[in-house]
């Protein structure tokens, strides 16, 4: 069940490599080679995690990004060729979780894709609170001052590591691992990014956080003070 | 007309009759004195008309009491004046063009007015002299028709005779009609003298006066029987006998036997007139020379204003402004430089536009490359992956065949990748993404691959870190990666011994030395070290398989910060590598807070051979020089490690393979994702 992903590339060849891992790791993968078709293809399927390269016919993969993202919470791995700050950014800010730049190693790609479909276990009960938003963690659902507030599940998991441990400073590096899976140090630029969204979300002023706090120079930390 | 004698020149008159007739230079004195020894009736110098003498003494006591007071003031501000005037000198052809031009004409203009005044002054007396000599030659005849004065003089009747004819012969005006001058009839001497007779009949001429020189020439020409007129310049009381001596004429000569007539002409006239000419001349002449001023400054204007422009205009062009261009105008000189100029401009826009377009187009085709070559890489590495992944259900050979694939894909990978980082240096694209980092983080997190190299190897990685965090503003992925690089290098070349990691900070810099034991390097491969592509020995097996751009891009990500990355090596004696980052991007460093050279590079070599540093440089051991010293005289060739120059190729971008085999079974991002 929980293992439907839409590949959305327009390289006929590596969708089909794609789909000859996935299907060997046990996913079940969905293909759209363009980007016009890719929200029809989207709401067939409903997949649970969406494979989604920049670079497409029709509509741009930033594009279908958004779109992705206005509709709904499912993880995006944007798989891109270019590796430049900006291309890089962009893709993150439009809403995907995570990318991989390629060339990648299938291992890599299925590290990843297990990392953003992990949070499936169900959760014990449990009610967390930083300042006015308190977090329903296994109902995930976030209420800020009684009003629901509309995380996807990366955010929301970025949201709970820290209030889970309130006032303790979280660096990037420590973020990507609990977060993202990471074991390695990789791009920090993913928990910014993520950071100023959730931040957009949450907090009151977001040029003046007071939910998720920066500590110059270490990284994060929940709750004022 | 007879005039036995020569003219004393005008020009020199007191300054009290004629304001600036007497600055004409100075023929009046220089006159004066000579004629003195001049025989009698000949020219002299008109009395009374002596050198001026300005009593200046006291000015310029009272100059040089002020001066020696203020004398350090003055000649800080002369010199100060001095300084600035050389520099507008030099600055300015205008000024310079203008200046000459000044000067020259003014010297031009001073002779030729000169010699003009002379020639006006000398004409003017001349006429005088003709007019005078003609009214004396007249009043001669006059007085020798009548006669009584060719008798000799008897009492009363002499004195009423001789009246009469100083009456007949005197003008009736005494000022305007243009002909003043007094008369005077005497008795020679020999015939004058009381009880019988006066000295003579004068109309308003003070006989004393009349110079000595010329009552004894009329004398000898009067015994001579000769009737010449004879005459000298004197000054004498005018109008009346009371009055200031002025200069002017005196004509004597001879009636018959007994009397003398005497004329005195005055000169204010004559002076006036020349005074009158001098001062237009004056004025004639200022005004020439700055009409000529204003000339040379306007034609040099002309000249100048376009050649500035043209000057501008290039210093704008060569600052980068390519379409500046000059405005043309006409068809002269000027224009043609501005055609030149702007047929240059163009040419040039034209080149660097072409340039730009092809850096462009070079910029897309590293993108595109790293797309379009990207992509089937990737389907090609998942492939090998699946091949590799069931390698066991192969024959021997075929499982060989996707194990050599899945390695040298791997490789293929990091060059790549490698390629595409420094053709984003050169394409200047490369972005540097700073935030505060601590540096010794850093470097452990960088030594985690390395580490597990050396493990494989029996070696450690030893960490010299200060107590105090070193925090310094950097773009984490280019500094991880530069020390990732080092650490690798280190371990590949340390030959299984331990590698030492070092870093320090100061106020203005954090420093990170890379220190092995191992092969070292020769001379002149510090630099070499850093060159693209570059092979310690290329005899030497590739065991790692680097991609040969890892220390060109290390040096690269280095620069983009403003900090150095540096090698030191001897042969058999390990090499230290060390990098400086400024703590906050983009100052200047002055120096690092770590040593080059290692201290133990100072002990005495135990063979006792004397090495010296050799010329190119390299930070070798010198005998008994300080390692500091020795540090900093790399410090000073440091530039010399260029673009051009180099990285441990053999050594570089292995790491990038290495970090992707170290990998393991983890999530890996090889080399850094979203560079």
């Amino acid at each position: 069940m929980k293992g439907r992903v839409l590949v959305v590339d327009d390289d006929a060849a590596l969708a089909e490599m794609l789909g000859i891992v996935l299907r060997g790791e046990g996913f079940e993968p969905t293909f759209v080679a363009d980007g016009d078709k890719a929200m029809d293809a989207f709401r067939d399927t409903h997949p649970d995690l969406v494979l989604l390269d920049l670079m497409l016919p029709g509509m741009d993969g930033i594009d279908v990004c958004r779109q992705i993202r206005a509709e709904s919470g499912v993880p995006i791995v944007m798989l891109t060729a270019k590796s430049d700050t900006v291309d890089v950014v962009l893709g993150l800010e439009s809403g995907a979780d995570d990318y991989i730049v390629k060339p990648f190693q299938s291992k890599v790609l299925i590290a990843r894709v297990r990392a953003r479909l992990r949070r499936t276990e169900d959760p014990a009960p449990e009610t967390l609170q930083i300042g006015d938003v308190s977090i329903d963690v296994a109902g995930h659902a976030v209420t800020r001052a009684g009003e629901p507030l509309n995380l996807t599940p990366l955010e929301f998991d970025l949201l709970v590591a820290l209030a889970r441990k309130p006032r303790q400073v979280f660096t990037r590096e420590v973020l990507l691992e609990q977060v993202w899976g990471y074991r390695h140090a990789a791009d920090t630029r993913l928990v910014n990014v993520h950071v100023q969204r959730l931040r957009a979300k949450i907090e009151k002023d977001p040029e003046r956080p007071e939910i998720v706090v920066t500590v110059r120079g270490v990284g994060y930390k929940a709750g004022p003070g | 007309m007879k005039a036995a004698s020569t003219r004393s020149s005008a020009g020199s008159a007191p300054p009290s009759a004629a304001p600036g007739f007497g600055q004409a230079p100075g023929p009046g004195p220089a006159r004066a004195s000579g004629s003195g020894t001049g025989p009698p009736g000949t020219a002299r110098g008109w009395r009374g008309v002596g050198p001026v003498t300005v009593t200046v003494p006291d000015v310029i006591w009272r100059f040089y009491r002020l001066a020696g007071r203020q004398m350090d003031v003055v000649r800080r501000r002369l010199a100060a004046a001095h300084g600035v005037l050389r520099a507008r000198w030099l600055r300015s052809l205008q000024l310079r063009v203008i200046t000459t031009t000044l000067i020259i004409s003014a010297v031009v203009v001073t002779v030729v007015g000169f010699f003009l005044m002379q020639q006006i002054a000398s004409d003017q007396l001349k006429a005088k002299e003709t007019q005078a000599g003609n009214l004396v030659g007249s009043g001669q005849i006059s007085a020798e028709t009548e006669p009584g004065l060719s008798k000799s003089p008897n009492g009363g009747d002499t004195q009423e005779l001789m009246s009469s004819i100083v009456r007949k012969l005197q003008p009736p005006g005494n000022a305007g009609t243009g002909s003043d001058y007094r008369v005077t009839i005497m008795l020679a001497p020999r015939y004058a003298g009381p009880p019988v007779y006066g000295l003579g009949w004068t109309y308003g001429i003070v006989p004393g006066q009349i110079p000595p020189g010329l009552l004894s020439k009329v004398d000898s020409l009067q015994s001579k029987g000769e009737s010449l007129v004879s005459f000298m310049p004197a000054s004498m009381s005018y109008p009346s006998p009371s009055s200031h001596p002025v200069p002017g004429l005196v004509y004597g000569v001879p009636v018959n036997s007994y009397y003398q007539l005497y004329y005195f002409f005055p000169l204010a006239e004559v002076q006036q007139s020349l005074a009158l000419i001098q001062r237009t001349l004056l004025v004639g002449g200022f005004a020439l020379v700055f009409l000529f001023a204003a000339i040379a400054a306007l034609v040099t204007r002309w000249v100048v204003a376009p050649v500035r422009q043209a000057a501008g205009s290039a210093q704008r062009l060569s600052s980068g402004n390519l379409g500046e261009r000059m405005p043309v105008r006409g068809a002269d000189e000027l224009a043609a430089l501005a055609t030149s100029f702007n047929e240059m401009a163009e040419s040039l826009q034209d080149k660097m536009n072409a340039l730009e377009d092809l850096s462009q187009v070079q910029r897309l085709f590293v993108s595109d490359v790293s797309h379009e070559l990207r992509t089937p890489l990737t389907t090609i590495r998942f492939a090998a992956d699946v091949l590799f992944a069931s390698r066991q259900q192969f024959d021997g050979p075929v499982a060989r065949s996707a194990e050599l694939l899945q390695s040298q894909l791997e490789r293929f990978e990091a060059l790549l990748t490698d390629l595409l980082e420094i053709s984003r240096y050169d394409a200047n694209v490369a972005v540097l993404d700073p935030e505060p980092v601590d540096v010794c983080d850093l470097a452990r997190h960088a030594a985690d691959v390395a580490q597990q190299l050396a493990e494989r190897r029996g070696a450690k990685i030893e960490f010299r870190l200060p107590a105090e965090p070193c925090v310094a503003d950097l773009d984490r992925c280019r500094v991880e990666r530069i020390l990732r690089n080092l650490l690798v290098n280190a371990v590949e070349h340390g030959e299984g011994k331990d590698a030492v990691v070092t870093v320090a900070g100061d106020s203005a810099a954090v420093a990170v030395a890379v220190r092995d034991y191992g092969i070292g390097l020769a001379a002149g491969e510090e630099r070499l070290v850093f060159d693209r592509f570059w092979r310690a020995d290329p005899a030497r097996a590739r065991t790692t398989g680097g991609t040969g751009l890892g220390l060109a891009i290390a040096l690269e990500d280095a620069r983009i910060h403003g900090g150095w990355l540096e090698a030191w090596g001897e042969p058999g004696r390990g090499s230290v590598f060390r990098l400086t980052l400024p703590r906050v991007v983009g100052a200047q460093l002055a120096g690092s807070p770590l040593p080059l050279v290692p201290h133990e590079a100072e002990v005495a070599d135990v063979t006792g051979t004397v090495r010296r540093a050799d010329g190119n440089g390299t930070a070798r051991r010198a005998d008994g020089t300080p390692a500091l010293r020795l540090a900093h005289r790399s410090d000073a060739l440091r530039p010399a490690a260029g673009p051009g120059a180099g990285g441990l190729a053999g050594l570089a971008g292995r790491t990038a393979g290495l970090v992707a085999a170290a990998g393991g079974a983890e999530p890996v991002v090889p080399d850094s994702p979203g560079r």
